[in-house]
């Protein structure tokens, strides 16, 4: 079974951030928690949720776990790029905002790469529009759409590209 | 002095340092783009540093500080791109050093 329901999968995301909240699994309080989010994802079915158009399959579980890992290695890649150039004191930039492209269809993919582009060595997501998206580079290393593309991108859309394909 | 004490103290100055790199990085840069850079990543790794730490302090916090965690992860970059649009769309000045503009370069085209 690969297509979950849009309402279960609001359900148990909302269940799952209840139980997080609580932090217990005491009865009463799981039973405020099934009717809370039952009740809610009946209301807003045709909301999104984190998981909207995500197939659920040991191929798509592994490419998160390798999405998650990936992403947090580049975080604290990151972070140490803006440490260095902070502390630089002839402060060494060259910004530029630049156009790339990604293959990805599902909107819950694009935010999420976009999310991650924000949070990745020196790129920040200005505007999307559509499969394009412009991004603002701290240190621009290519300025064309196929070079930029290829590194701004790639790297998380490989993941992204299984998760929510 | 615990050892999950000693190892959530080094987090939280962890955590601490880069966000004193942000505040640094927001006097620094020479444009709004720039400065939102530096605030959104350095904000996001040292406050889950910070939680991190607070999570090996208070371990039965540790699932409510997991999902702070979470929202900030996905709400952080959103409001920063948020913010870099508006300035964007408002014609924010940008620093002398930017080489290319390909935001505006295509929305010129555009009628």
């Amino acid at each position: 079974m690969t297509r979950v329901p849009a309402i279960a999968l609001l359900f148990a995301t909302l269940l799952l951030f209840w139980l997080f909240l609580n932090g217990s699994l005491a009865g009463d309080v799981l039973v405020v928690g099934i009717v809370a989010a039952l009740f809610i994802a009946i209301l807003f079915r045709g909301g999104r949720s984190i998981l909207s158009g995500f197939h659920f399959t040991p191929r798509t579980i592994f490419a998160a776990l390798g999405y998650l890992v990936f992403f947090l290695a580049e975080l604290i890649k990151s972070n140490l790029h803006i440490a260095r150039v902070v502390l630089t004191p002839s402060l060494p930039i060259t910004p530029a905002i630049v156009k790339v492209r990604t293959r990805l269809q599902s909107p819950m993919g694009r935010l999420l790469l976009a999310n991650s582009i924000t949070l990745t060595p020196g790129t920040l997501t200005v505007e999307i529009d559509g499969e394009w998206l412009y991004i603002h580079w701290v240190n621009a290393e290519a300025t064309d759409i196929d070079a930029a593309t290829a590194q701004i991108v790639a790297g998380f859309e490989k993941y992204l590209e299984v998760m929510y394909g | 002095m615990t050892i999950p004490g000693i190892i959530g103290g080094l987090f939280l100055v962890l955590g601490a340092a880069f966000l004193l790199l942000a505040g640094l990085g927001l006097v620094r840069m020479p444009d709004l783009f720039n400065r939102i850079q530096a605030g959104t990543k350095a904000t996001t790794l040292g406050t889950l540093l910070t939680l991190a730490g607070a999570a090996c302090l208070r371990p039965e916090w540790t699932l409510k500080l997991l999902l702070i965690g979470l929202f900030i992860l996905l709400t952080n970059p959103i409001s920063s791109q948020v913010l870099a649009r508006a300035a964007h769309r408002t014609g924010a000045a940008k620093s002398e050093k930017t080489t290319v503009d390909r935001l505006v370069d295509d929305t010129e085209e555009r009628p």
